[in-house]
């Protein structure tokens, strides 16, 4: 077998083929592909171990680089995310340079995803010898190091996001904390109480958003987004865009003068934060314990914007003169080191069932109404009446609206069980009503969970297990007459049953935000096929993105309840502390690089730049790559019409060895 | 405006107003209908599940001699709309069973390759010809006049190409476009009986009675269809719902019969004669 043309002599290679205790070693005759590259010119040692990243592993790779006097390592185990950096370390215990090093991915690449033995050994010794011929090529480099700002973003101001921006702050960190609603509180602040301790939702979260207004090392921004990330991890500059709210906030104190004194003397227009089941006015505050507790004018319904001819008798009611009709919407710029996006869910749209008569029939109702409804702060102070007025005699609460169904979302919205017994509990408790629940299956699994649906059954719940078919106004019977029939079958009676209420809960699952998408690409991170936000490992790495710097926490990562939003919320906090107390980051030295002589100055490179590192020398006439800002993409090195961009770690010789050795037998 | 019209069975025989109203409709708005020369039976629903591979080449044959024509298939009929959908469907899924059912169609000189649309009446009139062109044909509008509009289980389910699946709309843009008013109808999905009604009439009469007792209570003077069989059930049995249940006496019509009357087309042209329930009060004030 002949060999590429050596640039740089012939150096020394050691070859080590890792069993990954049985995951490689099944699969993949390790024995055979150690002997096989041994045979190889260059290289030098070539072994086999049980345990390549153990520490008796590493030190064999060490001792050997020391004894053989090698000059260049390949090893071939897992995914270089896994122990790419596992290896470098042995080479530099080694004395090598850590570049001096190839990996090659037997496990997923091969092990895993092959049935037959003699075709998985043969890939792999494909794959190793592409390796053996590259690393030949490969140069001495160095990671660069950059300072890290020790600021945080904190973006989105539910539970998740306040948590957050509180465990930062009392570390001693300076947060900005971004919310593009009025109010930070997100979902929880419109929770009457918690499952399953029942205890009162603003009792324990109103404490924790002032905490936030009033911390010294918090910066608040509500009724703002985040519109442009800039930078990399440790050095992110980010724009956010800070709606007007027509109120001076610094002036501000929360009175409500305003709000009485508008020209509307009764509220009008549909109430956000009560899901429409109240009414404001143009001028108004979400609920009195927003936080910050600044009005914002509404410039859809107030007459002001909308004809410039109102008496303007909140002006005159406001001694501080804080009411700005000519508010404009500002652009301000940060500098951060670490991000947490905490951006939260959103409730599945009831009417994409449409047999379930959301929409179409008053009485049913979406359950996050029904937390507005039961809320002692809510529309009706927390008494349980339906759009018609009235009482009901019986209410029916069906589960798994919109999650756990092929036709909508697949998944398991983890919440709803729990909270649908809730709200079964407040609902009976308020209103003396007849309860019916009706489940797939019910889903208890945490800390006094289970014991909360026991004491539901004691309370006389009922539960009936089926998933119903539709919500229906036709009568069979008079006690049916003039009220929704539920249509359900009954898998432990074992038939079909129909039952009259006055009141229907759809128990709505969650869904990513809207945005999702938009908010993903704007921070350059990953969602799974479901859309919610991707953590970079399902187990391991639960609150860290594959964009460094980037945390998540809370449901837009997957649905959670408090307990597990606030745990994942405390473990981003931890990690963003972690990499700015660490003073730098370690950036790749997969960089690409000018050669200027062949450079002909053409700035092709300069736009298709993703991250904005090319620029021109006028003077020169030549294209410059900022090294700091370079993320290794390849995309200006694929581009350069003369071919004077080069990429380390992908040069030329490098990718077309490996190719070679690919095709080699 | 020109299509293929496969009238089935049911147009030729107990469902023959359907056919009669559908053509007088499309002649007044100038959409010609050619019928397929030749065209044989769907296979209904029951050859299905007899022998599927002999039920697609049954049905098969009739794509078949459509595809001669480079133009859509009009199917009226709830159960040939469904099968000749899933005809089409299957074959293009599933290759191996194309083969056998172009094998068999080729011992009778045809061939298929699959490029024919079969489409609903109600999906032609208002995504091809227009709700507008409609309305400006309408020379004698339903006023006053309260429908429950009932489409049956088959033509939105399984496949839902034209509407939505558990609450159709566009028979109540027609409708409307017709000047009549259409009651809130949750059942309109909901199954007639089917052949049940002849097999298990316990449980087709009661399937049959609710859907119309539930219109009448809504305020319909009609139900308004578009499959024959659902016609033929609910018009049929309500000699029978009478003695069990209750007297019931509500004309059941093909939405085609409303649209033709408010376009001014004679009653007896339209087959509104032929019901056995009278359609007196649809025919009020005309």
């Amino acid at each position: 077998m002949e060999h590429p043309q050596e640039k740089n002599g012939r150096p020394r290679i050691g070859f080590y083929i890792c069993h990954c205790g049985s995951n490689i070693a099944s699969m993949i005759d390790v024995a055979e592909v150690q002997q096989y590259i041994a045979a190889l010119p260059g290289v030098k040692v070539s072994r086999d171990y049980k345990y390549m990243c153990s520490d008796p592993g590493q030190e064999m790779i060490a001792q050997d680089i020391r004894e053989h006097k090698l000059e260049r390592l390949v090893v071939a185990a897992c995914s270089p995310n896994l122990h790419e950096e596992t290896f470098r370390k042995a080479a530099v215990k080694g004395g090598l340079n850590a570049f001096y090093f190839q990996m090659v991915n037997i496990r997923e690449h091969a092990a895993w995803v092959h049935t037959d033995r003699r075709s998985a050994t043969e890939k792999t010794k494909d794959l190793a010898r592409a390796a053996v011929y590259r690393v030949h090529f490969h140069k001495a480099l160095e990671k660069r190091q950059v300072p890290v700002s020790p600021e945080v973003l904190v973006v989105g101001g539910g539970i998740a996001g306040i948590h957050a921006a509180l465990t930062l702050a009392n570390a001693g960190k300076k947060v900005t904390l971004v919310e593009r609603e009025a109010t930070i509180g997100g979902h929880m602040a419109m929770f009457d109480k918690t499952f399953p301790t029942l205890d009162c939702a603003a009792c324990i979260l109103t404490p924790k958003m002032s905490a936030v207004k009033s911390h010294p090392n918090i910066t608040l921004w509500t009724y703002s987004e985040v519109v442009q990330v800039e930078g990399y991890v440790g050095n992110y500059k980010v724009t956010v865009k800070r709606k007007p709210r027509y109120i001076k906030e610094d002036l501000c104190v929360g009175c409500m003068e305003c709000i009485d004194a508008c020209v509307f003397k009764e509220p009008k227009f549909s109430d956000k934060f009560n899901q429409g089941l109240g009414k404001r006015k143009p001028i108004y505050i979400d609920f009195p314990q927003a936080t910050p507790k600044v009005v914002l004018i509404d410039p859809q319904t107030c007459i002001q914007f909308k004809t410039g001819k109102c008496k303007k008798t909140c002006v005159e009611s406001c001694d501080r003169e804080a009411i700005d009709f000519a508010q404009k919407e500002e652009m301000r710029e940060l500098q951060v080191g670490a991000i947490v996006l905490a951006t939260g869910f959103k409730t599945f749209d009831a009417k994409r069932e449409p047999h379930y008569g959301y929409g179409r029939y008053p009485g049913v109702f979406t359950a996050l109404e029904i937390e507005r409804l039961v809320n002692a702060s809510g529309p009706t102070a927390g008494e349980v009446v339906g759009r018609d007025g009235k009482h009901p005699r019986a209410v029916g609460i069906i589960h798994c609206v919109g999650s756990r169904d092929e036709k909508t979302n697949k998944w398991c919205s983890r919440v709803c069980c729990m909270y649908s017994l809730k709200l079964a509990h407040l609902i009976q408790e308020h209103s003396g009503a007849e309860v019916y629940n009706f489940y797939i299956d019910m889903r208890a699994p945490g800390k006094a969970y289970e014991e909360f649906y026991d004491k539901l059954l004691a309370e006389g719940v009922h539960f009936v297990r089926g998933r119903v078919a539709e919500v229906t106004d036709w009568a069979m019977t008079p006690e049916e007459e003039g009220r929704l029939v539920l249509r359900v079958e009954d898998t432990l009676a074992g038939f079909v049953r129909r039952i009259p209420v006055d009141m229907v809960v759809l128990s709505t699952g969650l869904e990513p935000q809207a945005d999702a998408q938009a908010v993903r690409r704007c921070f350059n991170i990953g969602c799974g096929s479901e859309g919610f936000f991707q953590e970079r490992h399902p187990k391991l790495a639960p609150v860290n993105t594959f964009t460094d710097g980037i945390f998540i926490a809370g449901a837009c990562q997957a649905p959670k309840d408090i307990p597990d939003t606030v745990a994942q919320a405390g473990a981003a906090a931890a990690e963003a502390l972690v990499l700015i107390d660490s003073g730098h980051v370690e950036l790749e030295p997969n960089t690409s690089y000018v050669v200027e002589e062949e450079c002909s100055g053409c700035k092709s490179c300069v736009p298709l730049c993703p991250y904005t590192a090319i620029s021109f020398d006028g003077e020169k006439k030549k294209a410059m790559i900022n090294e700091v800002l370079c993320k290794g993409c390849g995309v200006c090195v694929a581009a350069c019409p003369s071919g004077s961009i080069r990429q380390n770690l992908f040069d030329d010789d490098e990718i077309f060895s490996e190719i070679e050795g690919v095709m080699a037998k | 405006m020109r299509y293929l019209y496969f009238p089935g069975c049911s147009l030729k025989g107990t469902g023959r107003a359907y056919e009669e109203s559908l053509l007088a409709v499309f002649g007044a708005l100038g959409v010609e209908l050619q019928e397929i020369d030749d065209w044989n039976c769907c296979g209904a629903t029951a050859y299905m599940s007899v022998d599927e591979t002999k039920s697609y080449a049954l049905a098969g044959r009739n794509l078949a001699l459509a595809e001669r024509e480079d133009l859509d298939v009009i199917a009226p009929c709830s159960a040939c709309y469904l099968v000749l959908n899933k005809t089409q469907k299957g074959l293009a899924e599933h290759p191996e069973l194309h083969r056998k059912v172009v094998k068999a169609l080729k011992a009778g000189g045809l061939d298929y390759k699959g490029t024919v649309r079969v489409r609903h009446p109600l999906d032609v009139l208002v995504n091809d010809v227009g709700l507008d062109k409609i309305a400006a044909l309408i020379k004698n509008p339903m006023k006053g006049h309260r429908f429950a509009t009932y489409y049956g289980c088959q033509i939105v389910r399984p496949y839902a190409t034209f509407d939505d699946q558990d609450d159709p709309m566009t028979m109540e843009k027609l409708l409307k476009a017709a000047g009549a008013e259409c009651v809130s109808y949750p059942l309109k999905t909901r199954c007639c009986g089917g052949s049940l009604t002849g097999t298990l009439p316990e449980v087709g009469l009661r399937l049959a009675y609710i859907l119309i007792k539930e219109a009448k209570k809504r305020g319909a003077e009609a139900i308004v269809t578009v499959c024959p069989l659902c016609q033929f059930n609910l018009d049929g049995t309500q000699g029978q719902i009478a003695k069990k249940y209750e007297r019931v006496d509500l004309p059941i019509v093909y939405f085609t019969q409303i649209l033709g009357l408010a376009m001014g087309i004679s009653a007896s042209e339209l087959g509104l004669t032929r019901g056995i329930i009278p359609a007196q009060a649809v025919l009020a004030g005309r």
